[in-house]
């Protein structure tokens, strides 16, 4: 005889160990299978695009460093580029190579940690991370040497960034750059063939190709379901057409194509920041950039490749010295409409894992 | 490189599949009557030389007189860009028509633009506010909001 069974909704969130963030899910259940899932977001939101729109455009800078405050250089990088797109500013090479050495190197900390994270919510509790963190951590130390901080850097300016790098970065850069092949290699040895890993991710809530280009999902998980789309490549940005580098694809699109995607990509980096140490020339850090910028009446719509997608600002001006609008385009909050699509039929764990494969943070999708 | 398409360019092919739906249009944007948003934005998705699949970004501003939404559309295939917007107007109740059923990627954003700005869309399946609480009084983001 059949037992009878009946939906039942239960809360996950808002604090959760797996929520990576005060995050809530709204989660249907029938027995351990997932019948429907809402997100619910908003429990961090500040008002920054309101808090913009009371700031001159230098002022701005530091909000930036809130959104994915795991790769707040980045943030950076996206609005001043949208910035100076808006008023036309032209910066000195050397501040290009600078932010490019930043970007990437963001980008393998962040990648790092997105895989410490889903190895976590996988059940390998704390030494992924742990191993993640010793690279990272190195980084933290590149970035307090550059602008004194650790976590919200508030480096680049409009036309440039805050100041030269200092004397002893470079060799300590040169030493973590000339390091990080092998340590990618121990993850690679750890993780890729791990026998749990592939049981828990090979197949396991697949975002079809269609369905992420319809959901305008960016970044590791549109690539992961198989999009050759990086906006490094298809729209280059700042210097990256001077760069050889491939863009990492998947092929189906499962959990595990986007743990693979990053590690990949984290080693493509590697060869990004190889390339820019031997161009970096030397010159100007900034260019000549009145304090207080007044763009000329217009609008214009900046992105970039940031980690975890693609992150766009959309700024209008009205030629006083803030924005008249000032809107952000948060990666991962539009990568999470595919979460239902992906983890619908699956069970409870699955789902933890699925969430930690998009690699949310909150600080961007609350804003 | 994405090809921003030229706004004339794209308007004079609007034109002549859907008359009267283009309101203006300059180098940068094309702007489009709010009745006929559904229908413009079916034609640039179905269309094979414009192929517009990928809906980057949605937004609004508020212009005080009327509201402005920006729809940032990509083509993957062609890699190229366009900027389409459309206007409504009132603040009681100013309303355009929701585009999820063409591109998904608009669910979340234009609940978040409900939100914060206070624009219906019209057929939305899951209207509600989504940074701020049920409950919560006015829309933060438009400009007389202090």
């Amino acid at each position: 005889m059949a037992i009878r069974t009946e939906p039942f909704v239960l809360n996950m969130g808002p604090q959760h160990p797996s929520t990576h963030g005060v995050f809530r899910m709204r989660v249907t259940l029938d027995g351990e299978v997932v019948v429907d899932v809402e997100p619910v977001v908003g429990y961090l939101h500040r008002g920054i695009e309101k808090l913009g729109e009371t700031r001159t455009y230098t002022q701005i800078i530091p909000l930036t460093d809130r959104l994915d405050y795991v790769a707040s250089m980045t943030n950076n990088f996206a609005y001043v580029l949208a910035v100076e797109k808006l008023a036309g500013i032209e910066i000195p090479e050397r501040a290009e190579y600078i932010r490019i050495i930043m970007a990437e190197t963001m980008r393998i900390s962040s990648h790092l940690m997105a895989i410490g994270f889903f190895l976590n919510d996988l059940g390998a509790m704390m030494t992924p991370v742990l191993y993640m963190w010793r690279e990272r951590e190195k980084l933290l130390d590149l970035y307090e040497m550059v602008c004194g901080q650790r976590l919200t850097y508030n480096y680049m300016r409009i036309g440039g960034v805050s100041q030269d790098v200092p004397e002893e970065f470079m060799p300590a850069l040169k030493k973590w750059v000339a390091e990080m092949p092998r340590f990618i290699d121990e993850y690679d040895q750890l993780l890729s063939q791990n026998e749990v890993l592939l049981a828990r991710t090979k197949g396991v809530c697949i975002l079809p190709r269609d369905t992420a280009i319809n959901i305008a999902a960016s970044g590791p998980v549109l690539r992961a379901s198989g999009v050759k789309w990086d906006l490094r490549k298809a729209d280059p940005y700042s210097i990256y057409d001077r760069f050889d580098f491939d863009i990492p694809v998947g092929t189906v699109g499962d959990n595990y194509d986007r743990y693979w995607v990053r590690m990949q990509e984290a080693r493509q980096s590697v060869r990004i920041l190889e390339q820019a140490i031997a161009q970096l020339p030397e010159g100007e850090v900034r260019a000549n950039v009145p304090h207080l910028l007044r763009p000329p009446v217009g609008e214009a719509y900046g992105h970039i490749e940031a980690p975890k997608g693609e992150l766009g600002f959309y700024l209008v001006s009205d030629r006083s010295i803030a924005p008249y609008r000032f809107h952000i385009r948060p990666p991962t909050l539009i990568n999470l409409t595919a979460l239902k699509d992906m983890v619908v039929g699956w069970k409870v764990a699955d789902l933890i894992i699925t969430f930690g494969s998009i690699d949310v943070c909150l600080g961007e999708i609350d804003r | 490189m994405t090809t921003a398409l030229k706004g004339e360019q794209v308007a004079r092919t609007i034109t002549k599949a859907l008359p009267d739906s283009v309101a203006a249009a300059d180098s940068m944007s094309v702007v489009v009557a709010s009745q006929s948003l559904y229908q413009v934005a079916e034609f640039l998705k179905n269309t094979p030389e414009l192929d517009f699949d990928y809906l980057a970004n949605l937004t609004a501003v508020d212009y005080m007189g009327y509201f402005e939404v920006v729809y940032h559309l990509v083509s993957l295939e062609h890699n190229h860009s366009l900027v389409l917007k459309t206007r409504c107007h009132g603040r009681d109740k100013p309303t355009v028509p929701s585009l999820v059923k063409i591109w998904r990627s608009a669910d979340l954003q234009e609940r978040e633009v409900y939100d914060l700005m206070g624009i219906v869309f019209d057929g939305h399946p899951n209207l509600k506010r989504l940074l701020l609480w049920e409950g919560f009084v006015g829309h933060p983001l438009r400009r007389d909001y202090l």
